[in-house]
């Protein structure tokens, strides 16, 4: 494994007395894409902040190849920012915003120039050198503020929902752009976001975010597949999420039937969680599966069908390629490898639990 | 200590701005009728001001004053102001040209240009030519007050409300006027305040026997102010103090409340 | 529907052509003529009179000293401001905006009595046996009576147009390496000259144009072309040579307008 860069340490952080970091620890490796994704409110930004240096925490250190940068100002740390809303400097033309971090390190004017030049063909604006950032589109104005970033050849590149104003189109262009981007530099990327999608498709690692705790720290599959907790789960995509007893080792119980599973060392009659991806739900004829039910909803998704299904006193949301009708009498069953059980969150602090891989 | 420094600057500037307003209340308490010196305390001004026929007089049309023009003023620029956001390039151009023209050239230039116009056109001067005046220049600060909002307006909602079979009349006092309004509070507010502290203008336009606060008190320095002045204008201070303390405390309790949520 | 709604700005037309419009105008062929309504230039060109000329010189000297005065006590002051909180922010801007509540001609007023040789800056200054301050009718004391009433014209663009930075353009500097200064050079100051110049226009052109100001403070011996412009409408009822001299002092507002027309290409900077 490549050796961690940036380790934060038991950071707390609150505003006027509202905690928003409690006893985060976080490490990231070198020349990984690590997203973190969460709802509004759920710190990722205050942590990005707190590495970028534009927050000091209120205790805690972050260390980046080993030293202590927690005090640190802005300018001294060897790592840039491409901000929300892209904050250009609109009075500058657009190279003179690039080169504005190589003019404050005093380099010289043809280094400067090919830099330009360089940052500009990687973003794909060649030849915008002399416009202002209000005769570009979002999409350029962004990519000019990862050229401003990037010319500067930081280790880390912090982005902050830099997506978030894009439509959706240009969000699924930039995704791509920006693995591309990420493979030519060859350096760590910490991206903020609160778009599942995005984080599923661009990252190594994916650290789940929900009220100032880590949730779960995984790869994209690890996480959608075996999500830790309700929270994580129902975040990621949707799901079946189901009170569950765990009556022993591989076989669980939920909304009065008994259901084979692979999972063990729950313990015996435990309260559990229980997720069913709506994928991975098979609905066969009225009978012939585990628990019957009727079919409430269907919407056609173009790859899909999307319905709701009314058993056992739950209604399933169920994807499925085949189409049943309103009404229709079906039977549910799930592969035993499908169904993911989860502890019931005991207490604030075993949600924030770090696992380690 | 950069927020020592920081307070000790706000603080500098601020003994620098009130000052002289502290001056004034305490020149309003003063038994001696000169500046000069301090003859004990008295609140005999303060009576006295509510004989003073003069001085009630002129406070009389400085307040009826600011009050019509700015009413005036604000009917007069919220309807230019609807009609010019539609208008196409050159007119909008044209408005927003003379709009700017009261607000950046000099007062003592706006004033004299309108006494000549008076005096060509042989009207008496009076009340009504320093309210003529006073609209003048009170108009552009309701347009300009107005005008960004008018830009702000969704321009779905009132076509929203056509469609759901709202007359134009009807869907612009339904849906427009609302949105519009804080725009035109504040333009009237500030046409009030603007009229209320005016005087180049008011010298210029008003007629003998005619007298706001502030052409009073200026025939006065050269004799020397009534005390009851100093009064009557600590009387105003405290009660534009009061009423923007309370403006101030409503909406941030509200903030706190929802911040609490 | 259009054709109709634009009748709404039928009154404002009237009035704009009749009282914006046509008194200017009056101004130009006022200024154009002599007593017996013949075309003249003399009144324009009385400017270059000694007595014209110096009160002329006087203005602009005085009322450029304030307006650099005013934008170094402003500037400090419109960033402390812009860097509090929202909720005190709101309140202290508040605060520097009431004073001009109180009628200005009793607060500039005021300040004979805090100047005077036995007013109240004398007496502290003599109670810590410092040598007095004798200002009053001096230049000094018009300065300090336009620095007071125009300082907040000063305050709240710059204010605004600080206020009005994104927090993340700042960080954005910062995080690509420059420090506080240089942070401030490149990137605050060029972002609110909008707001500095038009709070220089704002106290420089009031500032011009005073009379009421070295009426109070400078004793009679300072005239300023305020002054005269007044003296020759209210006293000496020559309305000719008044519209002249004040064509020439037009002139000069226009000039400012033009420059900072040039320096705020979008027209940002506002008061509001």
């Amino acid at each position: 494994m490549s050796n961690k860069l940036i380790n934060l340490s038991g950071i707390n952080k609150s505003f006027d007395g509202t905690m928003v970091l409690d006893d985060l620890n976080l490490y990231i490796r070198e020349n990984e894409f690590l997203t973190l994704l969460g709802p509004s409110g759920c710190g990722k930004t205050t942590t990005l902040r707190i590495i970028g240096g534009f927050e000091t925490p209120d205790s805690g250190k972050v260390f980046f190849n080993g030293e202590d940068i927690t005090t640190l100002p802005p300018n001294k740390r060897q790592l840039n920012t491409v901000f929300q809303k892209y904050a250009l400097f609109t009075h500058m033309t657009i190279a003179e915003n690039i080169a504005f971090g190589l003019k404050i390190k005093n380099k010289s004017k043809s280094y400067i120039d090919d830099k330009i030049k360089y940052a500009l063909k990687l973003v794909n604006l060649d030849g915008y050198e002399k416009r202002m950032p209000h005769q570009l589109s979002g999409g350029q104005q962004q990519r000019i503020a990862i050229a401003r970033a990037i010319v500067n050849e930081p280790k880390v590149l912090l982005l902050d929902e830099p997506l978030g104003a894009l439509d959706l189109k240009l969000r699924q262009d930039m995704q791509y752009e920006l693995i591309r981007l990420k493979n030519e530099l060859g350096i760590t990327f910490v991206y903020v976001t609160h778009d599942q999608e995005e984080a599923l498709t661009m990252s190594d690692t994916i650290v789940v975010m929900n009220q100032g705790y880590i949730q779960q720290i995984g790869t994209p599959e690890v996480i959608y597949n075996e999500p830790e907790n309700a929270f994580v789960a129902d975040f990621i995509g949707d799901s079946n999420i189901i009170d569950a007893i765990m009556v022993k080792d591989e076989l669980v119980s939920f909304l009065g039937c008994k259901w084979a599973c692979v999972d063990k060392d729950f313990g015996n009659n435990k309260p559990v969680d229980v997720v069913i991806r709506p994928e991975d739900i098979i609905l066969k004829e009225a009978g012939t599966g585990t628990l019957d039910g009727e079919v409430t909803h269907v919407i056609f998704k173009g790859v899909h069908y999307e319905m709701e299904v009314m058993a056992g006193g739950y209604e399933w949301l169920v994807h499925s390629t085949s189409m049943f009708t309103v009404g229709q009498k079906v039977s549910i069953s799930v592969d035993p490898f499908n169904i993911q059980i989860m502890n019931k969150p005991e207490s604030e602090d075993e949600e924030a639990a770090h696992i380690e891989e | 200590m950069k927020k020592f420094i920081s307070r000790f600057y706000i603080t500098i500037i601020f003994i620098f701005l009130y000052a002289p307003i502290a001056t004034l209340i305490v020149l309003s308490f003063n038994k001696s009728k000169t500046r000069a010196k301090w003859g004990g305390f008295t609140t005999k001004w303060y009576v006295e001001l509510f004989e003073n026929e003069i001085i009630l007089e002129a406070l009389q049309n400085t307040l009826l004053l600011a009050l019509l023009s700015a009413l005036i003023a604000t009917v007069i620029g919220t309807a230019a102001c609807i009609a010019i956001n539609q208008m196409n390039k050159a007119w909008r151009t044209f408005f927003m040209g003379v709009t700017n023209i009261p607000m950046l050239n000099a007062d003592i230039v706006t004033g004299i240009s309108l006494m000549l116009l008076y005096l060509s056109f042989g009207m008496s001067f009076g009340f009504s030519t320093i309210l003529l005046a006073h609209i003048t220049f009170n108009i552009p600060y309701v347009i300009l007050s107005v005008m960004p909002k008018m830009k702000q307006l969704n321009k779905h909602t009132y076509e929203a409300a056509l469609d759901l079979g709202a007359g134009p009349v009807y869907a612009f006092f339904k849906v427009v006027f609302p949105d519009l309004l804080p725009g035109i509070f504040t333009g009237f507010l500030m046409a009030f305040t603007m009229s209320l502290d005016d005087f180049i203008i008011t010298h210029f336009t008003k007629g003998p026997g005619v007298d706001t606060l502030s052409t009073k008190i200026y025939t006065e320095v050269k004799k020397g102010i009534k005390p009851e002045m100093y009064a009557l204008s600590t009387i105003i201070f405290v009660v534009v103090l009061a009423l923007l303390l309370f403006i101030n405390k409503s909406p941030s309790k509200k903030d706190n409340a929802q911040k609490r949520i | 529907m259009k054709s109709k709604r634009s009748l709404l700005a039928g009154p404002y037309l009237f009035w704009s052509i009749a009282f914006i419009i046509i008194p200017l105008v009056m101004v130009f062929y006022y200024g154009f003529i002599n007593e017996n309504g013949a075309f003249t230039l003399e009144n324009i060109a009385a400017i270059a009179t000694p007595e014209h000329s110096k009160a002329l010189w006087i203005s602009i000297r005085l009322s450029l000293i304030s307006t650099v005065i005013c934008f170094l006590l402003a500037y400090p002051l419109a960033m402390i401001l812009s860097s509090m909180s929202v909720n005190q922010n709101q309140f202290i801007v508040l605060v520097f905006i009431l004073p001009m509540w109180m009628n200005f001609l009793l607060r500039t007023l005021a300040w004979q009595t805090l100047l005077e040789k036995n007013g109240v800056i004398n007496m502290i200054l003599n109670f810590f046996s410092l040598p007095s301050l004798n200002i009053i009718n001096t230049e000094a004391a018009i300065i300090l009576g336009m620095v007071y009433n125009f300082l907040p014209f000063m305050v709240l663009p710059i204010y605004n147009s600080l206020a009005r930075l994104d927090r993340d353009v700042i960080n954005a500097a910062h995080d690509l390496g420059a420090n506080w200064v240089q942070t401030f050079c490149r990137i605050i100051f060029p972002l609110s000259i909008p707001g500095v110049v038009s709070g220089v226009t704002m106290v420089f052109v009031p500032a011009l144009t005073t009379f009421v100001i070295s009426a109070i403070l400078g004793g009679s011996k300072i005239l300023l072309i305020g002054n005269v412009i007044e003296q020759e409408f209210t006293q000496a009822s020559n309305w000719n040579l008044g519209s002249g001299l004040s064509i020439v002092l037009m002139i000069f507002i226009i000039l400012s307008m033009i420059i900072s027309a040039i320096l705020d290409k979008d027209g940002e900077g506002t008061l509001l």
